[in-house]
Protein backbone atom coordinates (compact mmCIF):
# COMPACT_ATOMS: atom_id res chain seq x y z
CA UNK A 1 0.00 0.00 0.00
CA UNK A 2 1.46 3.28 -0.79
CA UNK A 3 1.61 6.68 0.67
CA UNK A 4 0.56 8.79 -2.17
CA UNK A 5 -2.58 10.31 -1.77
CA UNK A 6 -3.52 10.27 -5.47
CA UNK A 7 -3.79 6.30 -5.08
CA UNK A 8 -6.20 6.75 -2.51
CA UNK A 9 -9.14 8.26 -4.24
CA UNK A 10 -9.65 11.28 -6.30
CA UNK A 11 -9.25 14.39 -4.83
CA UNK A 12 -12.69 15.99 -4.69
CA UNK A 13 -13.03 12.87 -2.40
CA UNK A 14 -9.68 12.48 -0.79
CA UNK A 15 -10.00 16.26 0.04
CA UNK A 16 -13.30 15.46 2.72
CA UNK A 17 -13.51 17.43 5.82
CA UNK A 18 -11.11 15.38 8.03
CA UNK A 19 -7.98 15.96 5.50
CA UNK A 20 -9.62 19.55 4.90
CA UNK A 21 -9.29 20.26 8.81
CA UNK A 22 -5.65 19.07 9.64
CA UNK A 23 -4.79 22.03 7.16
CA UNK A 24 -5.63 24.26 9.89
CA UNK A 25 -5.14 22.72 13.18
CA UNK A 26 -1.68 20.88 12.31
CA UNK A 27 0.87 23.22 12.35
CA UNK A 28 3.26 21.32 11.52
CA UNK A 29 1.08 21.25 7.64
CA UNK A 30 0.52 24.73 7.95
CA UNK A 31 4.32 25.12 8.02
CA UNK A 32 5.37 23.40 5.30
CA UNK A 33 2.88 24.68 3.17
CA UNK A 34 4.06 28.53 4.29
CA UNK A 35 7.68 27.79 3.42
CA UNK A 36 6.68 26.33 0.51
CA UNK A 37 3.83 29.20 -0.61
CA UNK A 38 6.93 31.59 0.21
CA UNK A 39 9.73 29.99 -2.12
CA UNK A 40 6.97 29.56 -4.84
CA UNK A 41 6.36 33.60 -4.51
CA UNK A 42 10.69 34.34 -4.57
CA UNK A 43 10.48 32.08 -7.82
CA UNK A 44 7.96 33.94 -9.45
CA UNK A 45 10.12 37.39 -9.26
CA UNK A 46 7.39 39.52 -9.35
CA UNK A 47 8.04 43.47 -9.52
CA UNK A 48 8.86 44.41 -5.92
CA UNK A 49 6.15 46.76 -4.01
CA UNK A 50 4.03 46.43 -6.56
CA UNK A 51 0.59 44.77 -5.70
CA UNK A 52 -0.20 41.92 -8.55
CA UNK A 53 -3.28 40.23 -9.99
CA UNK A 54 -1.68 36.51 -9.50
CA UNK A 55 -4.19 33.05 -9.81
CA UNK A 56 -3.52 30.43 -7.09
CA UNK A 57 -3.87 26.89 -8.62
CA UNK A 58 -5.14 24.09 -6.53
CA UNK A 59 -5.65 26.74 -3.28
CA UNK A 60 -7.36 24.50 -1.17
CA UNK A 61 -8.05 26.22 2.36
CA UNK A 62 -6.43 29.21 1.27
CA UNK A 63 -2.99 28.53 3.07
CA UNK A 64 -1.05 29.87 0.30
CA UNK A 65 -3.23 32.57 -0.48
CA UNK A 66 -2.60 33.82 2.39
CA UNK A 67 0.93 34.23 1.86
CA UNK A 68 0.51 36.32 -0.83
CA UNK A 69 -2.36 38.23 0.76
CA UNK A 70 0.43 39.21 2.91
CA UNK A 71 2.77 40.06 0.32
CA UNK A 72 -0.04 42.42 -0.90
CA UNK A 73 -1.10 40.75 -3.84
CA UNK A 74 -5.08 40.26 -4.99
CA UNK A 75 -5.44 36.92 -6.00
CA UNK A 76 -7.90 34.44 -7.60
CA UNK A 77 -8.22 30.93 -6.08
CA UNK A 78 -9.01 27.37 -7.37
CA UNK A 79 -9.68 24.05 -5.99
CA UNK A 80 -11.78 20.63 -7.05
CA UNK A 81 -12.59 20.05 -3.40
CA UNK A 82 -15.58 21.58 -1.66
CA UNK A 83 -14.59 20.97 1.66
CA UNK A 84 -11.19 22.94 1.54
CA UNK A 85 -12.83 25.91 -0.39
CA UNK A 86 -15.34 25.45 2.48
CA UNK A 87 -12.85 25.88 5.51
CA UNK A 88 -10.86 28.81 3.05
CA UNK A 89 -14.02 30.41 2.71
CA UNK A 90 -14.53 30.23 6.86
CA UNK A 91 -11.34 31.68 7.47
CA UNK A 92 -12.11 34.61 5.64
CA UNK A 93 -9.51 34.81 3.18
CA UNK A 94 -9.84 37.73 0.43
CA UNK A 95 -8.91 36.14 -2.67
CA UNK A 96 -11.58 34.66 -4.85
CA UNK A 97 -12.40 31.10 -4.59
CA UNK A 98 -13.57 28.83 -7.74
CA UNK A 99 -14.71 25.38 -7.47
CA UNK A 100 -12.55 23.98 -10.40
CA UNK A 101 -11.61 21.09 -11.97
CA UNK A 102 -8.25 22.48 -13.56
CA UNK A 103 -7.64 19.36 -16.08
CA UNK A 104 -11.07 20.64 -17.29
CA UNK A 105 -9.48 24.04 -19.01
CA UNK A 106 -8.95 27.14 -17.14
CA UNK A 107 -12.15 30.05 -18.36
CA UNK A 108 -9.95 33.04 -17.94
CA UNK A 109 -9.50 35.78 -20.59
CA UNK A 110 -5.91 36.30 -21.83
CA UNK A 111 -3.43 37.81 -20.37
CA UNK A 112 -5.58 38.08 -16.92
CA UNK A 113 -3.05 37.49 -14.24
CA UNK A 114 0.71 38.60 -13.32
CA UNK A 115 1.96 35.17 -12.12
CA UNK A 116 0.58 31.95 -11.04
CA UNK A 117 1.74 29.70 -8.13
CA UNK A 118 0.32 26.07 -7.22
CA UNK A 119 1.87 24.08 -3.96
CA UNK A 120 1.36 20.12 -4.30
CA UNK A 121 -1.29 19.91 -6.72
CA UNK A 122 -0.25 19.13 -10.45
CA UNK A 123 0.50 15.45 -9.75
CA UNK A 124 -3.00 14.63 -9.30
CA UNK A 125 -3.29 15.63 -12.94
CA UNK A 126 -1.33 12.10 -13.95
CA UNK A 127 -3.60 10.09 -12.45
CA UNK A 128 -7.36 9.36 -14.24
CA UNK A 129 -9.61 9.18 -11.72
CA UNK A 130 -12.92 8.44 -14.28
CA UNK A 131 -13.39 6.71 -17.55
CA UNK A 132 -13.14 9.81 -19.09
CA UNK A 133 -9.89 11.12 -18.00
CA UNK A 134 -6.90 11.10 -20.21
CA UNK A 135 -3.85 12.11 -18.58
CA UNK A 136 -1.97 13.75 -20.91
CA UNK A 137 -5.41 15.34 -22.81
CA UNK A 138 -5.71 16.92 -19.33
CA UNK A 139 -2.61 17.96 -18.51
CA UNK A 140 -2.39 19.79 -22.01
CA UNK A 141 -5.77 21.29 -21.83
CA UNK A 142 -4.41 22.83 -18.57
CA UNK A 143 -1.51 23.86 -19.15
CA UNK A 144 -2.66 25.93 -23.05
CA UNK A 145 -5.40 27.80 -21.07
CA UNK A 146 -2.72 28.88 -18.29
CA UNK A 147 -0.66 29.96 -20.95
CA UNK A 148 -3.64 31.80 -22.65
CA UNK A 149 -4.49 33.64 -19.29
CA UNK A 150 -0.98 34.41 -17.65
CA UNK A 151 -0.11 38.23 -19.10
CA UNK A 152 2.99 38.26 -21.42
CA UNK A 153 6.62 37.92 -19.30
CA UNK A 154 4.21 36.16 -16.64
CA UNK A 155 5.77 33.13 -14.62
CA UNK A 156 4.06 30.23 -12.98
CA UNK A 157 5.62 28.40 -10.47
CA UNK A 158 4.40 24.69 -9.52
CA UNK A 159 5.73 22.96 -6.70
CA UNK A 160 4.76 19.66 -6.64
CA UNK A 161 5.95 15.42 -5.59
CA UNK A 162 6.51 13.31 -9.18
CA UNK A 163 5.93 9.95 -8.22
CA UNK A 164 8.74 9.05 -10.58
CA UNK A 165 11.06 10.40 -13.41
CA UNK A 166 8.56 9.45 -15.78
CA UNK A 167 5.73 11.32 -14.37
CA UNK A 168 8.63 14.93 -14.44
CA UNK A 169 8.93 14.18 -18.22
CA UNK A 170 5.35 13.77 -18.70
CA UNK A 171 4.23 16.97 -16.51
CA UNK A 172 7.50 19.30 -18.29
CA UNK A 173 7.06 18.02 -21.44
CA UNK A 174 3.31 18.79 -21.63
CA UNK A 175 4.30 22.04 -20.25
CA UNK A 176 7.56 22.94 -23.34
CA UNK A 177 4.58 21.75 -25.83
CA UNK A 178 1.96 24.47 -24.87
CA UNK A 179 4.75 26.82 -25.31
CA UNK A 180 5.65 27.87 -21.54
CA UNK A 181 9.73 27.66 -21.80
CA UNK A 182 11.56 27.57 -18.59
CA UNK A 183 12.20 24.23 -16.44
CA UNK A 184 13.35 22.48 -12.74
CA UNK A 185 14.16 23.68 -9.75
CA UNK A 186 15.04 21.10 -7.11
CA UNK A 187 15.73 22.91 -3.66
CA UNK A 188 18.03 20.59 -1.67
CA UNK A 189 18.74 17.94 -3.97
CA UNK A 190 20.35 15.57 -1.45
CA UNK A 191 17.77 15.78 0.89
CA UNK A 192 15.66 13.09 1.21
CA UNK A 193 12.88 14.74 3.33
CA UNK A 194 13.28 18.48 2.03
CA UNK A 195 13.55 17.73 -1.63
CA UNK A 196 11.01 19.86 -3.28
CA UNK A 197 10.54 20.21 -7.30
CA UNK A 198 9.52 23.38 -8.30
CA UNK A 199 8.36 23.88 -12.39
CA UNK A 200 9.49 27.38 -13.23
CA UNK A 201 7.97 28.65 -16.48
CA UNK A 202 7.83 31.77 -18.30
CA UNK A 203 4.79 32.39 -20.34
CA UNK A 204 7.01 34.40 -22.94
CA UNK A 205 9.45 37.15 -21.81
CA UNK A 206 8.23 40.86 -21.71
CA UNK A 207 11.75 42.54 -21.55
CA UNK A 208 13.61 44.70 -24.59
CA UNK A 209 16.76 42.49 -24.66
CA UNK A 210 15.03 39.55 -26.72
CA UNK A 211 16.65 37.20 -24.44
CA UNK A 212 14.62 34.97 -22.28
CA UNK A 213 14.77 34.94 -18.50
CA UNK A 214 17.13 32.77 -16.71
CA UNK A 215 16.04 29.62 -14.72
CA UNK A 216 16.68 30.97 -10.66
CA UNK A 217 18.90 29.26 -8.72
CA UNK A 218 18.27 26.29 -6.25
CA UNK A 219 19.06 25.77 -2.91
CA UNK A 220 21.26 23.38 -2.04
CA UNK A 221 21.38 23.66 1.55
CA UNK A 222 25.00 23.65 2.28
CA UNK A 223 25.86 25.13 5.57
CA UNK A 224 22.59 25.88 6.21
CA UNK A 225 19.90 24.21 7.87
CA UNK A 226 17.04 21.89 5.92
CA UNK A 227 14.72 24.94 6.54
CA UNK A 228 14.08 27.20 3.93
CA UNK A 229 15.69 30.65 3.91
CA UNK A 230 13.01 33.05 2.39
CA UNK A 231 16.20 35.01 1.03
CA UNK A 232 14.46 37.48 -0.56
CA UNK A 233 12.15 38.52 2.34
CA UNK A 234 15.48 38.30 4.74
CA UNK A 235 17.88 40.55 1.82
CA UNK A 236 14.67 43.17 2.30
CA UNK A 237 14.73 42.91 5.95
CA UNK A 238 18.62 43.69 5.73
CA UNK A 239 18.29 46.78 3.35
CA UNK A 240 15.96 48.21 5.98
CA UNK A 241 13.02 48.64 3.70
CA UNK A 242 11.24 51.26 6.06
CA UNK A 243 8.53 51.99 4.14
CA UNK A 244 6.70 48.53 4.13
CA UNK A 245 3.99 48.17 6.30
CA UNK A 246 3.03 44.87 7.34
CA UNK A 247 0.16 43.47 5.70
CA UNK A 248 -1.02 41.41 8.91
CA UNK A 249 -0.92 44.36 11.60
CA UNK A 250 -3.52 45.50 14.09
CA UNK A 251 -5.69 47.28 11.92
CA UNK A 252 -5.97 44.40 9.77
CA UNK A 253 -6.35 41.57 12.89
CA UNK A 254 -8.72 43.96 13.77
CA UNK A 255 -10.73 44.19 10.57
CA UNK A 256 -10.57 40.57 10.18
CA UNK A 257 -12.26 39.59 14.15
CA UNK A 258 -14.81 42.17 13.22
CA UNK A 259 -15.64 40.30 10.36
CA UNK A 260 -16.24 37.38 12.30
CA UNK A 261 -18.07 38.72 15.00
CA UNK A 262 -20.41 40.12 12.51
CA UNK A 263 -20.43 36.36 11.23
CA UNK A 264 -21.63 35.32 14.55
CA UNK A 265 -17.88 33.62 15.08
CA UNK A 266 -16.23 32.95 18.33
CA UNK A 267 -14.10 35.71 18.59
CA UNK A 268 -10.61 36.04 21.13
CA UNK A 269 -11.35 39.41 23.03
CA UNK A 270 -9.75 42.61 22.31
CA UNK A 271 -6.72 43.76 24.03
CA UNK A 272 -3.61 45.92 24.46
CA UNK A 273 -2.48 42.55 23.88
CA UNK A 274 -3.95 42.33 20.33
CA UNK A 275 -1.45 41.95 17.28
CA UNK A 276 1.46 41.92 19.43
CA UNK A 277 4.24 38.83 18.94
CA UNK A 278 4.71 36.36 21.77
CA UNK A 279 8.11 36.38 23.04
CA UNK A 280 10.73 33.99 22.09
CA UNK A 281 10.72 32.09 24.73
CA UNK A 282 6.92 31.32 25.00
CA UNK B 1 -16.28 36.14 -6.24
CA UNK B 2 -15.24 40.11 -6.72
CA UNK B 3 -16.58 41.90 -10.20
CA UNK B 4 -13.14 42.24 -10.70
CA UNK B 5 -12.53 38.37 -11.37
CA UNK B 6 -16.18 38.46 -13.08
CA UNK B 7 -14.75 40.63 -15.88
CA UNK B 8 -12.05 38.17 -16.18
CA UNK B 9 -14.07 35.51 -16.30
CA UNK B 10 -15.53 33.67 -19.61
CA UNK B 11 -16.93 30.66 -20.02
CA UNK B 12 -15.17 27.72 -20.42
CA UNK B 13 -17.32 25.04 -22.20
CA UNK B 14 -15.77 23.06 -25.65
CA UNK B 15 -17.02 24.95 -28.19
CA UNK B 16 -18.62 28.33 -26.35
CA UNK B 17 -16.62 30.47 -28.64
CA UNK B 18 -18.75 33.21 -29.11
CA UNK B 19 -20.66 35.16 -26.95
CA UNK B 20 -19.01 33.45 -23.79
CA UNK B 21 -18.04 36.90 -22.30
CA UNK B 22 -19.18 38.26 -19.84
CA UNK B 23 -21.39 35.86 -18.03
CA UNK B 24 -24.43 37.03 -16.92
CA UNK B 25 -25.02 37.01 -13.23
CA UNK B 26 -28.85 36.29 -11.99
CA UNK B 27 -30.46 36.05 -8.53
CA UNK B 28 -27.69 37.89 -6.96
CA UNK B 29 -27.15 38.30 -3.62
CA UNK B 30 -24.28 40.91 -2.85
CA UNK B 31 -21.74 41.50 -0.15
CA UNK B 32 -19.70 44.43 0.43
CA UNK B 33 -16.48 43.72 2.36
CA UNK B 34 -14.13 46.41 2.95
CA UNK B 35 -10.21 46.12 1.21
CA UNK B 36 -7.35 48.15 1.44
CA UNK B 37 -7.22 51.20 -1.51
CA UNK B 38 -4.03 50.72 -3.49
CA UNK B 39 -4.30 53.67 -6.35
CA UNK B 40 -1.17 51.70 -8.09
CA UNK B 41 -2.94 48.23 -8.53
CA UNK B 42 -6.29 49.76 -9.88
CA UNK B 43 -4.09 52.05 -12.21
CA UNK B 44 -2.45 48.98 -13.50
CA UNK B 45 -5.75 47.25 -13.48
CA UNK B 46 -7.16 49.68 -15.84
CA UNK B 47 -5.66 48.72 -19.30
CA UNK B 48 -6.87 44.62 -18.22
CA UNK B 49 -10.58 45.53 -17.42
CA UNK B 50 -13.20 45.33 -20.22
CA UNK B 51 -15.39 48.28 -19.26
CA UNK B 52 -18.67 48.10 -21.18
CA UNK B 53 -19.18 44.54 -19.31
CA UNK B 54 -18.02 45.94 -15.79
CA UNK B 55 -20.17 48.83 -16.60
CA UNK B 56 -23.55 47.16 -17.55
CA UNK B 57 -22.64 44.12 -14.68
CA UNK B 58 -22.51 46.80 -12.38
CA UNK B 59 -25.92 48.26 -13.69
CA UNK B 60 -27.45 45.26 -13.77
CA UNK B 61 -26.38 44.63 -10.24
CA UNK B 62 -28.29 47.86 -9.40
CA UNK B 63 -24.47 49.83 -8.45
CA UNK B 64 -24.28 52.93 -10.78
CA UNK B 65 -21.23 54.72 -9.33
CA UNK B 66 -19.57 54.19 -12.87
CA UNK B 67 -19.33 56.31 -15.57
CA UNK B 68 -20.57 54.56 -18.65
CA UNK B 69 -17.94 55.65 -21.10
CA UNK B 70 -14.58 55.20 -19.71
CA UNK B 71 -13.12 58.59 -18.87
CA UNK B 72 -9.74 59.74 -20.86
CA UNK B 73 -8.78 61.55 -17.78
CA UNK B 74 -7.80 58.96 -14.87
CA UNK B 75 -8.71 60.99 -11.42
CA UNK B 76 -8.49 59.46 -8.00
CA UNK B 77 -12.09 59.79 -7.48
CA UNK B 78 -12.30 56.97 -10.75
CA UNK B 79 -9.75 54.74 -8.91
CA UNK B 80 -12.01 55.09 -6.04
CA UNK B 81 -15.08 54.20 -7.76
CA UNK B 82 -13.48 51.42 -9.96
CA UNK B 83 -11.72 50.29 -6.05
CA UNK B 84 -15.09 50.20 -4.82
CA UNK B 85 -17.36 48.02 -7.60
CA UNK B 86 -14.37 45.81 -8.84
CA UNK B 87 -12.23 44.87 -5.30
CA UNK B 88 -15.13 45.36 -2.89
CA UNK B 89 -18.42 44.42 -4.13
CA UNK B 90 -19.08 40.71 -4.05
CA UNK B 91 -21.70 37.81 -5.35
CA UNK B 92 -22.50 36.09 -2.27
CA UNK B 93 -25.25 33.79 -4.36
CA UNK B 94 -26.86 33.57 -7.19
CA UNK B 95 -25.75 32.12 -10.96
CA UNK B 96 -23.83 33.13 -13.57
CA UNK B 97 -25.27 32.05 -17.19
CA UNK B 98 -23.25 32.09 -20.05
CA UNK B 99 -25.26 33.47 -22.91
CA UNK B 100 -23.48 31.67 -25.58
CA UNK B 101 -24.03 28.16 -24.74
CA UNK B 102 -26.64 28.47 -22.26
CA UNK B 103 -24.46 26.90 -19.40
CA UNK B 104 -25.13 27.94 -15.92
CA UNK B 105 -22.65 27.97 -13.23
CA UNK B 106 -24.33 28.39 -9.80
CA UNK B 107 -22.59 30.32 -6.93
CA UNK B 108 -23.06 29.30 -3.28
CA UNK B 109 -21.37 30.82 -0.17
CA UNK B 110 -19.34 33.26 -2.60
CA UNK B 111 -18.10 30.20 -4.40
CA UNK B 112 -18.82 29.68 -8.18
CA UNK B 113 -19.20 25.80 -9.31
CA UNK B 114 -16.91 25.45 -12.38
CA UNK B 115 -16.92 21.98 -12.85
CA UNK B 116 -18.25 20.64 -16.03
CA UNK B 117 -20.25 17.95 -17.56
CA UNK B 118 -18.01 15.06 -19.56
CA UNK B 119 -19.45 15.93 -22.56
CA UNK B 120 -18.22 19.50 -22.33
CA UNK B 121 -14.70 19.01 -22.21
Amino acid sequence: MSSRPEHTAPPEIFYNETEAAKYTTNTRVISIQNDMSYRALELLALPEDKACYLLDIGCGSGLSGEVLEEEGHVWVGLDISKSMLDVAADRGVEGDLFEHDIGQGLGFRPGTFDGAISISVVQWLCNADKQSHNPYKRLSRFFTTLYTCLARGARAVFQFYPESPAQIEMIVSSAMKSGFTGGLVVDYPNSTKAKKFFLCLFAGYAGESGKAPELPKALDGEGDSVAYSNQSIRERQRRGDKHRRPVKDKDWIQRKKELARARGKETANDSKYTGRKRKTRF
Amino acid sequence: MRLITHNMLQCHVKGCTTNNFPLQIQDAELETLEAEFNPGFVQRLIPKLHWGALYHTAVSLGIEDLPEQMPEEVTEDLLRAIHKVALETRVKEGKAVCLGCGHVYPISNGIPNMLLQDNEV
